[in-house]
């Protein structure tokens, strides 16, 4: 088992613990408690590199999953921690902010802000705009925000845009004659 | 902009007083004060043998804006190589929009590159051509559905050549130049005046998008 | 017809092929170098395409006086280089406006051109503009240093002022070339003429998609038109004079065209050999190399007489 990984469990109530391979884990901390894990981590067990902060949006759940990347380079090993925040309909979920640790964070707290509308009060400048420019609507990476609706009630569509299935599509042009020969042949090759 | 808050507005450019040397206060409206309000005429389009040789001599000096706006820009690199030497067609690179009178839009054109695009556009001297490569700027291709890339380029700015494919191999581009040649040679090569005539239009389509504006309505 | 308007009419023809050997000496050097570089190159008579464009091309922007003026200046600072020099040695109507001091006035004018760019980039307003020609001018002074040294060495070792005198004293051979009687101070005018005729490696200035483009950036269409003709005009003029300082100058129309050939084809040579360098390395090495080189030609030349 990783360096820290016991701590986490013993003193953080880490839990849903994963060893992808050798060097890699992800597991769960619970909200109140992650901030102080992850200075643990970086403290004491030598996670000093911030790889990244990215989210993951399970909207059947009602969470928002923020996800931190640490990396001890000394043991060539990286543990992500997952946060599973409760999800507001409205964006705007809360998380406490890791800048006084990596200064660097405060950007990936911007992006999440923007990309994800996860806000993290007291990072510096989280509410400046960062990829996006003059953008008021729902922060567009949440799954309720229905990109293609937004491209075509925002821009101009062309029509004539026509979508084949890519499987039976290259049956017919293969073959026009027969579009399932080569499924036949197929199922007989696996008979046989 | 004039009435209502603009939520996007920049304190650069926000209207505040300042104290004039001589002590009095002076109200500045930085858009409106710092950059020009003249409104674009079409140019005279001239006609006769005249006409006609500028035409040849526009469209064997075509001088390309060095501004690659998307993935497409990579197909602009080989061309200056000796396997495609575009120099041979009178297809030049230029660093600065004053100077180049061809924009290649190259791929798919984000929002903000978007309103880049429009001050490098304007500011360039006409007659002045925009050549659309890729798919992204014809029907927005594979970026179809992005919340931020256009789809269709001729709705925000005049398009004189298309030239399709995802992406276009530096053949096609000199294709493309060819059939650029062709139109201004034919004297259809004045689409900077459709722009300028139909100037309502385009600005209302570009402002749609573009939120934060926070420049002159027309950069000169 | 009166003397002096035969003699401006001579000039002004002059000045016309001068203009047209120019363009088509740049556009050779492109395809020269565009072989080199394992392509076909531009037309040949892509220069004069590249002019009627730029004339035709529309414009609506004033940036003031001085930004008019600037293209003017830099014209003239071509036109008067070369109304000042004899283009044929010996002949009468092709002597143009030569008198016996112009090579002084010669090297004033070589300035004139880079400061009247100074006046019209400083107005036009772009940034960039400000600080390529801050850059040019850096370079310009360190290129005029051997370059004056070399002049005032030829000119102790002559006696003399005037270009016909120079040329005179060189007639009757090869060998009396200054480049064969006055080695030093063709080394250290050489030299300074690489980067008289902002060739690379001394082409940082004027390079495009550097800061982006040098003092040019806002200058275009018309304007943009009267600073290549002028570039076209002085590249021949400045050969010229390397020519008429070091190899003799020229008697006839032929060898006006070959010798000033071949010194611009010695700029593209080390061009096309040498990389770009940096606007303060290649200040430092004027004021190393060449001017070394000159001040020893200037000593050599003042006590071995």
């Amino acid at each position: 088992m990783q360096k820290g990984i016991n701590n986490l469990i013993e003193k953080f109530g880490a839990s849903d613990l994963v060893e992808r391979r050798s060097g890699l884990s992800f597991i769960t901390v619970d909200q109140t408690k992650a901030v102080a894990a992850i200075t643990h981590l970086k403290d004491i067990d030598g996670y000093t590199v911030l790889s990244f902060i990215t989210a993951a949006d399970w909207i059947e759940d009602g969470k928002m999953q923020l996800t931190y990347m640490l990396n001890n380079p000394a043991e060539v090993a990286e543990i992500a921690i997952r946060v599973m925040l409760e999800r507001k309909k409205e964006a705007g979920e809360s998380m406490e902010t890791i800048h006084h640790l990596w200064p660097n964070a405060k950007k990936w707290q911007q992006e999440l802000k923007e990309m994800y509308g996860v806000d993290f009060p007291t990072s510096p400048g989280v509410n400046d705009s960062f990829i996006l420019e003059g953008w008021d609507d729902m922060p567009p990476n949440r799954r309720d925000f229905d990109t293609k609706q937004y491209a075509e009630d925002t821009f101009f569509p062309r029509g004539g845009r026509v979508t084949h299935d890519p499987a039976t599509y290259m049956r017919e042009q293969l073959d026009p004659k027969d579009p399932q020969y080569y499924t036949k042949k197929k199922k007989k090759d696996i008979n046989s | 902009m004039e009435e209502k808050k603009d939520k996007f507005l920049a304190p650069e450019n926000e209207v505040r007083q300042v104290s004039a040397p001589d002590g009095s206060i002076i109200e500045v409206d930085p858009l409106k004060d710092y950059f020009s309000q003249e409104k674009p005429e079409p140019y005279k389009v001239g006609s006769g043998p005249v006409e006609n040789f500028l035409n040849w001599a526009r469209a064997e000096s075509l001088w390309v804006l060095g501004f690659g706006t998307g993935c497409g820009s990579i197909e602009i690199p080989p061309l200056v190589t000796p396997r495609f030497d575009m120099y041979r067609f009178g297809v030049q690179m230029r660093a600065t929009p004053r100077q180049s009178n061809v924009f290649i839009i190259s791929g798919y054109l984000a929002i903000k590159t978007l309103k880049r695009a429009i001050r490098a556009y304007e500011q360039m001297p006409s007659p002045k051509y925009i050549v659309a490569l890729g798919s992204c700027t014809i029907n927005g291709g594979m970026y179809y559905d992005s919340y931020n890339t256009i789809n269709r380029l001729d709705q925000y700015l005049p398009v004189d050549a298309y030239i399709a494919g995802c992406m276009p191999r530096p053949e096609a581009l000199l294709a493309g130049f060819a059939e650029l040649k062709k139109l201004i040679k034919a004297g259809k090569g004045h689409k900077a005046n459709e722009y300028v005539e139909n100037l309502e239009w385009y600005k209302t389509n570009q402002k749609k998008i573009i939120k934060d504006w926070n420049m002159p309505d027309y950069n000169w | 017809m009166d003397y002096s308007i035969t003699k401006f009419l001579w000039s002004l023809l002059g000045l016309f092929i001068i203009l047209n050997w120019g363009m088509l000496m740049s556009s050779t050097m492109r395809r020269v170098g565009a072989r080199l570089a394992g392509r076909i190159g531009v037309p040949m008579y892509q220069p004069w395409i590249d002019l009627a464009k730029l004339m035709a091309l529309k414009t609506w922007l004033s940036h003031g006086v001085m930004y008019y003026i600037g293209p003017v200046f830099r014209l003239v600072g071509g036109v008067g280089m070369f109304l000042f020099m004899p283009i044929i040695f010996g002949s009468e109507i092709w002597s143009n406006y030569s008198f016996s001091g112009d090579l002084i006035l010669l090297l004033y004018f070589q300035s004139f051109g880079m400061l009247g760019m100074a006046m019209g980039a400083s107005d036009s307003s772009s940034p960039h503009a400000s600080i390529g020609i801050s850059r040019g001018l850096a370079q310009f002074a360190a290129v005029e240093v051997p370059m004056t040294l070399a002049v005032i060495a030829i000119a102790i070792q002559h006696q003399t002022f005037s270009f016909n005198s120079i040329m005179e004293a060189q007639q009757g051979g090869v060998l009396n070339w200054t480049i064969f009687t006055n080695p030093l101070a063709s080394i250290a005018g050489m030299l300074a003429m690489l980067g008289a005729m902002s060739h690379s490696p001394f082409n940082l200035v004027k390079a495009p998609n550097e800061i982006p483009i040098g003092p040019p950036t806002e200058y275009h269409s018309s304007f943009l038109s009267v600073l290549r003709t002028n570039s076209a005009i002085i590249h021949v003029v400045e050969a010229a004079l390397f020519m008429n300082l070091f190899f003799g100058g020229a008697d006839t129309w032929l060898m006006y065209i070959v010798k000033t050939f071949f010194v611009y084809f010695i700029s593209v040579f080390v061009g096309m050999v040498f990389p770009r360098m940096k606007v303060e390395d290649s200040v430092r090495w004027f004021l190393k190399w060449p001017t070394a080189v000159g001040i020893i030609a200037v000593l050599v030349a003042a006590y071995w007489k």
